[in-house]
């Protein structure tokens, strides 16, 4: 007797317990408020990201097209693989003396792993991370990017 | 074109308003028979009716399958707090086409070492399996293909038929492990017909025949799964669980499952052919949702409570070929439920279920529902 | 087809083998396992592991101290903050530095949302190994929300590169503590409709329970730490053995079961889920002031000598080994991963058992297989 009694019971806990799994699901199916999805290229103008996502490296420059990267190369010390070149040139000041100043910033976008050392020990805070995360394209040429502008120069005051 | 000038020939005759012809399709059809039977000698009238009804049901079949696959992406979906097919057309009604469409493309693989009359057979047994059975189920008053007197045991009888299908793909794709499946699958399927076959008995008993259509005459003051309260309600839960494991789903699609192993019977089937099989198996679906309409909840009856009363005829006023389609879909959507919120079983819990849980309680519940048929205990 | 099946073999014990291929939706990362099977009837399996190996322990040995970190992030992923952190732990003990309080309670807080949210992906993908795929949309919809929370304090979801000796990168940003707050909420009215889906359900327990059990002794043999451990009463927490950061001004309990088997070892995950809720309760609201980070020098030097340290991560104990000689790259670097010593215990576990249960005992073991690799 006992034996129907828990073979009974187990039936009966068995479905109770299939019964409230089906109330859990049908009750998301109910709500089309609970729709998590993002319908994104569509959403683009409403996008927010968050102001520290890690999209890529960028030099800000300000609106006199300045710059704060004097040429030092501790970033590219610093980059554990190799993802940054930086390529200095020695110019003439108008005080007669020679200047070491940035020809170009040579970041390849393809080879970074977003570990945000360069950001961090720049000295003068020359880089940055942007938000922009659409960067797929076809030729993996156009991935290594020169992050200083043409014609940008550096800004003055920050040192050497 | 001539079935046509019968029904204008009708409609132009009496002054019976047209929406009149859904809440009773009996004039329409009779009235087809008699345009027929005056146009062409009788042999003729009936290979004409066979082949209006055959394309009908081929018609049915293919719309009904094609909305279920996308019923069952969109349920899905919205129980995953997601979207679900949302681009090829207007909220993605037409991405079971775009998908039909890939798989016409497909190449059809001949395997080397298969046995190729039995491999290309075996898909044109589920579906022809299923078209019997369709056959035999009130849609309508009225719309009613086969009213045999042995409704429910020919339908019983036929869908069992299907098992052969899958082994004969199983077996003819010369693989261990479609074979495996295969062997798993029937198994499974010869199994559950057993509960499937008791608890459609445990309803005979309380309508007392099993002409489907006596059967739903029968719910005229009442469904029997009010009537015939606790074996009806148990009958019900049983069939709803030995049915859906009967059409691989659910919880018990271990043979075909994505994460185990052997991959099921129709792995070496590609094109079309797999998409027969697919198909077959949503229509399977919705011949199990149907019948647990008809025989549980009243088929196309509407909800009536005891005799002829205000709130049945309220209930009347829907047509009953909306209230067959809306069981059937509600019932459709529990399956889909069961599917989507379970884990799945393994295959000895899956047998264990049916033969020490299932059928003693089957067996137990058709002795109560049979005493209280014979003490009048039912409404 | 989601396994690659070949027959490798047979012999007249009517057994055979077959291959749980490298791409497989349950492994959860490249693993391939040969089973060979009687019948249904698993006998042996063996794992064949190196599909994903990068050589990080090398590449290690020509990397400076703060260019190690973001190599670890890779390693286990989900529990990327927790590798970052067992090496700038080592590096600082090393140095023998004074760490702030700020540092260490931010350090303890995202050690914790890792933890949650790794063993949200767990919950997530167990469900769906076991057929149940609508838990695996729950686990990482509420996922989302630890991510989101990472994302906007460190830049990165998963692959965070947050900790470098001496502190962390950035300061908390100011949302930080509404947004954890408002996670904790969601969440503690989430979790009893995770129990309803998945613990309570009978289907569930006929798949897990008396699965795969693990003794006591088989478990300290093996050296299974972490949830999979401590299911069988392996008192094994780091957390509470030898304390690191804030962990020793907080209460909480450590998860222990006697059974150990696989839904024990689900269990365990589940309520250290509740455990992790519990500590970041106690620490959200008062987060000391100071500095983010300690000022190092630009160029670090260990003093020769060995030095290890462990952490406790969502899958057991991470140890890093540092062998260092002086110079501005360490000698060798070797991780004691947690991965690696769990799966040793699998083909004892397995034997007798259905193929059906490997999947099961396979997912409560929650393997990453990166970590297995390096």
């Amino acid at each position: 007797m006992r034996s129907i009694i828990n073979y009974l019971k187990d039936i009966f806990l068995g479905v109770r317990s299939l019964l409230k799994g089906m109330k859990v699901t049908s009750k998301y199916f109910w709500s089309p408020s609970s729709i998590v999805t993002e319908k994104y290229p569509e959403n683009r103008k409403t996008l927010v990201m968050l102001e520290r996502s890690k999209g890529e490296v960028i030099m800000p420059h300000n609106d006199k097209n300045e710059h704060h990267c004097n040429g030092c190369g501790i970033c590219q010390i610093n980059c554990p693989n190799g993802s940054i070149e930086v390529i200095s040139k020695i110019i003439d000041t108008e005080d007669g003396k020679k200047k070491k100043i940035i020809d170009r910033h040579i970041y390849n976008l393809g080879q970074c792993t977003f570990c945000g050392l360069c950001v961090k020990t720049c000295p003068s805070n020359a880089l940055a991370f942007s938000t922009k995360f659409e960067h797929a394209v076809f030729n993996k040429a156009l991935l290594i990017k020169v992050l200083n502008k043409p014609g940008s120069q550096l800004m003055k005051g920050v040192e050497q | 074109m001539l079935t046509s000038f019968g029904i204008i020939n009708y409609l132009s005759a009496q002054s019976v308003p047209w929406w009149k012809v859904f809440y009773d399709f009996t004039s329409l059809t009779k009235n087809i028979d008699a345009g027929l039977h005056n146009a062409m000698s009788p042999f003729w009238t009936i290979m004409t009716e066979m082949v209006i009804i055959g394309v009908l049901f081929l018609l049915f079949y293919a719309v009904v399958g094609l909305f279920l696959v996308y019923a069952e992406r969109k349920v899905c979906a919205f129980i995953q707090n997601r979207l679900g097919p949302n681009r090829v057309g207007p909220f993605g009604i037409f991405q079971t086409v775009a998908d039909l469409i890939k798989l016409l493309f497909k190449e059809l693989i001949p395997i080397k070492n298969a046995d190729h009359f039995l491999f290309n057979l075996a898909p044109y047994f589920v579906i022809i399996v299923n078209f019997m059975v369709l056959a035999a189920i009130p849609y309508a008053l009225g719309l009613h293909a086969i009213d045999l007197n042995i409704g429910i045991f020919y339908v019983i009888a036929v869908s069992s038929m299907s098992v052969i299908g899958v082994l004969l793909a199983g077996w003819s794709s010369n693989s261990k492990y479609s074979l495996l499946g295969a062997m798993r699958s029937g198994a499974q399927i010869v199994s559950y017909e057993l509960s499937v076959g008791l608890a459609l008995a445990t309803v005979v008993i309380l309508a007392g025949s099993m002409q489907l259509s006596v059967i739903i005459e029968a719910q005229r003051t009442g469904w029997f799964i009010f009537k015939g309260h606790i074996p009806a309600v148990i009958a019900f839960v049983i069939y709803i669980i030995a049915g859906t494991a009967e059409t691989n789903r659910g919880p018990f699609d271990l043979a075909e499952a994505e994460s185990e192993l052997t991959a099921g019977y129709h792995t070496e089937y590609s094109g079309i052919k797999f998409a027969f099989f697919y198909l077959a198996e949503f229509i399977n679906m919705f011949i199990v949702a149907s019948i647990a309409a008809t025989v549980f909840f009243g088929g196309w009856m509407p909800l009536h409570f005891g005799a002829d009363n205000g709130f049945n005829r309220i209930m009347d006023f829907i047509p009953p070929v909306i209230w067959f389609f809306a069981k059937t879909f509600f019932l459709i959507w529990v399956i889909m439920l069961f599917k989507w919120t379970f884990p799945r079983l393994r295959i000895d819990q899956l047998l264990t279920l049916e033969w020490k849980y299932l059928l003693p309680i089957n067996i137990v519940n058709l002795l109560i529902m049979a005493f209280i048929v014979l003490m009048g205990w039912h409404f | 087809m989601e396994e690659k099946v070949k027959d490798i073999g047979t012999d007249e014990q009517q057994e055979y083998i077959i291959n749980i291929g490298p791409q497989h939706p349950s492994t959860h990362g490249v693993m391939r396992l040969v089973v060979s099977l009687k019948g249904e009837t698993v006998k042996n399996v063996e794992p064949h592991l190196g599909y994903i190996h990068r050589g990080i322990e090398k590449m290690c040995e020509s990397l400076t101290y703060p260019q190690i970190i973001h190599l670890t992030d890779r390693m286990d992923y989900l529990a990327a903050h927790m590798n970052n952190e067992v090496v700038c732990l080592a590096v600082e003990k090393a140095l023998e530095i004074e760490i702030p309080d700020r540092v260490k309670v931010i350090r303890t807080l995202m050690s914790e949302l890792t933890r949650i949210q790794s063993h949200e992906l767990f919950w997530a993908s167990y469900g769906m190994d076991l057929g149940g795929q609508t838990c695996y949309f729950y686990g990482l919809r509420d996922r989302e929300m630890v991510l989101d929370i990472f994302e906007e304090t460190t830049g990165g979801r998963m692959i965070v590169s947050y900790n470098c000796p001496g502190g962390v990168m950035y300061d908390l940003h100011p949302n930080f503590q509404k947004r954890v707050k408002e996670f904790l909420k969601h969440f503690r009215k989430v979790l009893p409709e995770y129990d309803d889906i998945l613990t309570n359900n009978v289907i569930f327990h006929e798949r897990t329970v008396g699965i795969g059990p693990l003794s006591l002794k088989d478990a300290i043999s093996y050296g299974i730490t972490g949830p999979s451990g401590r299911a069988s009463g392996f008192s094994c927490d780091v957390r509470k053995h030898e304390p690191y950061s804030a962990y020793d001004r907080v209460n909480f309990n450590e998860v222990l079961y006697t059974e150990g088997d696989a839904f024990h070892r689900y269990l365990a995950r589940v309520e250290e889920m509740r455990e992790s809720m519990n500590i970041i309760d106690q620490l959200i609201d008062n987060i000391p002031e100071g500095p983010y980070a300690v000022k190092m020098k630009p160029v670090i030097k260990l003093p020769e000598g060995e030095y290890y340290q462990r952490v406790e991560t969502p899958r057991g104990e991470l140890g890093v080994f540092i062998i260092s000689d002086g110079n501005k790259t360490p000698y060798r670097v070797h991780f004691r991963t947690p991965n690696f010593a769990n799966l040793s215990v699998l083909n004892h576990l397995v034997k007798g058992f259905k193929i059906a249960d490997l999947i099961s005992i396979f997912g409560s073991f929650d393997y990453v297989i990166p970590d297995i690799d390096r």
